[in-house]
């Protein structure tokens, strides 16, 4: 019997799976005894953290294995048939035809140098040997299926013409055109801004009722699991730790691992709380140190001697939900546990900021690249890519600033301007009430020293060929300013590098390892320890998390409030995700374009009134446990180019509120909302405010 | 068994047991791997100690003339035969090995040092100057290399230290052209720009931050433009615009070789040999340091 309560033969079944990979270091078991099954109809969500093995399975799902790759046991059949036993044309016949993929990374699944409608054609063309020109007609049509605006048009264009949603809409049609019996996706979605997200899971869970396909959905969002699978399977470094229902999953998870990760997840709450996030202790095994008995162990809160010996079996809990876990009736206990603690987390927040002192200061910041390259243009009139275009913000002393918007709204732009690495074209930046220089290298010592950034990804933002020690010491040795040398000093900034690795929560050990030797997360400790060396009063923290994953943002977000807390330091924290900035920041400033359309008191931003901007950002936002608006809001298409920047308010093309001609023409004025609040917006605040409490 | 030991240490916190290995010994273990590289690297090394220690170990001097064993084919008393004038053809050949590396490898060292350091510079700073560099460097590979260095060589006259000046003029814009681009790709590190927000100096930036990582591609340039500049020496010493007879040079004995082709062949087959087996070796090494080094992908 299958979820929906008939009698199906299941579309895809996987049986104790093992599959290894042969590397430098020796052979390791990257999927480990992994069973499930999907059945028509049916979406099932993979989720697990980075290395859990989840690709690996949708690769060998599809007998697409890296060369070093190999099943070593178990089979996978598909329509009852062994897909490792099927012959070439058999699998030609299965691949893009029964089943269809779709690619986390849509630019490179499409071929540049062939138009849109071109290669979807040619897969209708193979798979259903139908004529050129039915195949093109048909391929019109997926297109508009999938809610494509303008389908013919874009049928005519090149892969480049399109943006990265839509472009990611033209690959699903791509894998739907066969009607395929199985839909494999990874991380369709993970690529695309939040509000492009939003559309696209909309339409995946709208294809699913009007289609007959099952869908395989792999992503680390468990969020975005919950909205659109009907059953979760969940991984962890290659094994299957639980399974079952979405609502058995979340409401009443039966693996200490899922109930830990369903609290990892940042929880928007629109009150705009400051709060510490949940997290894992420790990190997923690394590939030889898979240990002997469960693989969770050594993270696992429940653990006990049963546990480091066996590996646990699969264990039913009722009705389609198992779990592989001794001592899953416990999981209950952690709860009661969790709900004791739960009023520590959240942290006090300063009612006064006016009186705060003001650390750093705008004044009507811009950047604009020219777009020919000698700032010479013969024909036409000048262009130029409007990055900033006046920005004015203040950040107090030992408060944070958190920037929000969508790619390409100037956020890094912006940071990177005030912390001298990219020359203003217009502008000034005030630290303490004095102006700093344009660029690093006309700021002082003293002035450099103040103020730290923290970069995106970690993976280049320590040079490979420097150790851990050094990095820090070399931070700490320039902001001594270098003043005395000799054994003393060395030997006191070997204390203080250790100092600052348990600061960070880093075991001094460290001091000699290489950067490579480091996962993701400690390499951004080291990084957030670099930028703390210097004894900084401002560290802009540019996407610090995203590339992170979810178990471990929680530590990360805490370490970083806590450094605040001792050393009344200020963040600008940048993200696009609303739920992590709802958790660190004072303030919050909403930018799109390289303007500014919202910002204020973080408790203000977060709650009703809204820029019609910011209500889209909310709504966008996945959430796991019902919705925090009410009217789901879509924006349309994707952000404009900065080279032609739409008049009167920037935000007229898409905007879901949109009052009339004022909003092309006229450049909508600042309204002061209660407390510290400003929208930048046509509409009268009260409406504003009224249109959202109307939905509730 | 029950583990207590694990209860106690937070992993997160606890040293990796993977076992450390040094970057090189590392290295060392993929080249070790390629066979044909190794044997490249086998043949390329040899060449260079008979470049080091060639006129010891020759079995005769390479201008010991013996009229009574002229024109002699390979034999075990020659390995390689004798010329017209009855000198050991592999006594010559192990000798003038030395020619080859001395001349094509001073060459290139010559360009990769200046070449690298313009290279650094341009990439480093860009602008105005760095586009004049650049393209006065691709008006230097517009011509084509052989001709360039026929003119020069011409014009100033055949010595060593032209040859020298020439190959190094050769593949001076191309080491510059390598260096730049990886400049330009690494100086938007963030590990660059965090030395630049926490206010080094750019003698720091280059020597500490950049020129580390770009080492291992270097190398495996070099070791191609080497045998480049291999071919280069020897097609010059063919021409006679290399080193001048007596000394020996694989690309003149070739040259003196042809008009004996049909009485003595041997003469011109075996320095040829040892030109190819040279280029052939340097590429086979080129080939597994790029393994190496690029196989942890990109520059690192």
């Amino acid at each position: 019997m299958d979820i929906h309560g008939e009698t199906l033969k299941p579309v895809l079944e996987v049986k104790n799976l093992n599959i290894s990979y042969e590397t430098e270091e020796g052979v390791f078991r990257a999927v480990q005894d992994v069973s499930f099954s999907i059945f028509p109809r049916e979406s099932y969500g993979l989720v697990g953290e980075s290395g859990s093995g989840k690709t690996t399975i949708a690769f060998s799902i599809v007998r697409y294995l890296p060369p070093n790759g190999r099943v070593c046991g178990g089979s996978v059949l598909f329509d009852g048939r062994d897909i490792y036993s099927m012959s070439r044309s058999e699998l030609r016949d299965l691949w893009g035809g029964k089943i269809g993929m779709v690619y986390q990374n849509p630019q490179a699944a499409f071929n540049p140098s062939i138009t849109v409608g071109k290669q979807l054609a040619e897969v209708a063309q193979f798979h259903l040997g139908v004529s050129l020109k039915e195949a093109m007609s048909r391929a019109v049509e997926m297109l508009r299926l999938v809610a494509m605006p303008d389908p013919e048009s874009v049928a005519k264009r090149y892969p480049y013409q399109l943006s990265g949603g839509m472009q990611q809409r033209a690959l699903i049609a791509m894998a739907m055109i066969t009607q395929p019996e199985l839909l494999i996706m990874d991380e369709p979605t993970t690529a695309l801004d939040v509000t492009t997200q939003a559309v696209i899971l909309d339409l995946i869970s709208d294809l699913k009722k009007r289609f007959n396909t099952a869908i395989l959905y792999i992503t680390h969002n468990l969020a975005v699991v919950a909205n659109i699978c009907d059953r979760i399977g969940v991984l962890y470094a290659g094994n299957l730790m639980e399974q079952g229902r979405v609502e058995q999953i979340i409401k009443n998870p039966a693996h200490p691992y899922t109930y830990k990760l369903l609290q990892c997840v940042p929880k928007f709450k629109l009150s705009g709380e400051k709060s510490y996030l949940s997290n894992i202790p420790g990190s997923i095994p690394k590939l030889f140190e898979i240990p002997e008995g469960c693989v969770f162990v050594p993270r696992c809160p429940l653990a006990d001697k049963r546990c480091w010996e066996n590996r646990p079996g699969h264990v039913k809990v009722e009705n389609w939900h198992y779990t592989s876990c001794f001592n899953w009736q416990k999981v209950e206990e952690l709860r009661r546990e969790e709900v004791k603690q739960g009023e520590k987390l959240i942290l006090k927040k300063s009612e006064t900021t006016d009186r705060e002192e003001i650390l750093l200061k705008t004044q009507n910041l811009k950047k604009y690249y020219s777009i020919s390259r000698y700032g010479l243009n013969l024909f036409g009139k000048k262009r130029s890519v409007k990055s900033l275009d006046g920005i004015t913000l203040w950040v107090n002393r030992g408060f944070t600033l958190g920037i929000v918007g969508e790619s390409g709204s100037g956020k890094t732009t912006l940071a990177r301007v005030i912390v001298g690495l990219t020359e203003p074209t217009d502008g000034r930046v005030l630290l303490n009430g004095k102006e700093l220089g344009p660029t690093t290298g006309e700021r002082s010592k003293e002035q450099l020293k103040k103020i730290q950034m923290v970069f995106q990804n970690p993976e280049t933002s320590l040079n490979p060929y420097h150790k851990i020690g050094n990095v820090l010491a070399r931070s700490l040795f320039l902001a001594s300013q270098g003043s005395v040398k000799g054994r003393k000093t060395k030997k006191r900034i070997r204390n203080d590098v250790v100092r600052m690795l348990r600061a960070v929560k880093l075991p001094p050990e460290y001091i000699d390892k290489l950067p490579g030797e480091l996962s993701g997360g400690e390499k951004q400790r080291v990084a957030i320890a670099r930028a703390f060396a210097t004894n900084p009063d401002l560290v802009l923290l540019d996407e610090p998390l995203s590339s992170l994953d979810v178990s471990v943002q929680g530590s990360l977000i805490n370490l970083l409030i806590d450094l605040q807390v001792q050393n009344r330091t200020s963040y600008m924290f940048i993200s696009h995700d609303l739920a992590v900035v709802q958790s660190i920041s004072d303030w919050v400033a909403v930018m799109y374009l390289g303007e500014m359309v919202e910002w204020g008191n973080s408790r203000d931003v977060l709650k009703p009134p809204y820029h019609p901007y910011t209500e889209a950002l909310i709504s966008a936002v996945p959430v796991i446990d019902g919705h925090g608006l009410k009217k789901i809001i879509r924006l349309k298409g994707s952000i404009p180019s900065a080279l032609e920047i739409p008049s009167g308010c920037r935000f007229h093309t898409r905007c879901p509120r949109k009052i009339g001609s004022i909003c092309e023409s006229e450049e909508p004025p600042w309204q002061k909302g209660d407390g510290d609040h400003w929208i930048k917006c046509h509409i009268p605040i009260e409406k504003l405010a009224y249109i959202e409490n109307q939905k509730e | 068994m029950f583990h207590p030991e694990h209860e106690s240490v937070d992993v997160e916190t606890a040293p990796a047991l993977t076992k450390r290995k040094g970057r090189w010994l590392l290295y060392w273990r993929r080249m070790n791997r390629q066979i044909p590289s190794m044997i490249g690297t086998f043949i390329f090394l040899f060449f260079f100690l008979m470049a080091l220690i060639g006129p010891l170990v020759s079995p005769y001097d390479y201008r010991a003339q013996n009229i009574k064993e002229r024109l002699q084919p390979p034999s075990l008393r020659h390995l390689c035969g004798t010329d017209q004038y009855g000198r050991d053809i592999f006594s010559r050949i192990i000798v003038g090995s030395r020619n080859i590396f001395f001349l094509g490898g001073s060459g290139t060292l010559i360009a990769v040092l200046i070449g690298a350091t313009l290279g650094l510079l341009s990439g480093y700073y860009g602008g105005f100057s760095d586009e004049i560099l650049t393209r006065l460097f691709d008006v230097l590979l517009s011509i084509p290399p052989m001709l360039l260095a026929l003119v020069l060589l011409v014009t100033i006259g055949p010595s060593k230290l032209g040859l020298i000046m020439v190959v190094a003029l050769l593949y001076l814009p191309i080491e510059a052209r390598v260096m730049r681009s990886m400049v330009l790709s690494l100086k938007t590190r963030e590990f660059v720009e965090a030395a630049k927000i926490r206010g080094e100096k750019n003698l720091y930036i280059w020597f500490k931050e950049i020129l580390p990582n770009t080492m291992g591609p270097m190398l495996v340039e070099v070791s191609m433009r080497f045998s480049y500049s291999v071919f280069l020496v020897a097609s010059l010493g063919f021409l006679g615009l290399g080193v001048q007879p007596p000394s020996p040079d694989w690309g003149l004995q070739i040259n003196e070789a042809r008009g004996w082709f049909s009485i003595a062949p041997w003469m011109l087959i075996f320095p040829a040999i040892a030109i190819s087996l040279l280029i052939i070796a340097t590429n086979l090494m080129t080939d597994g340091l790029r393994q190496t080094f690029y196989s942890t992908g990109g520059i690192e």
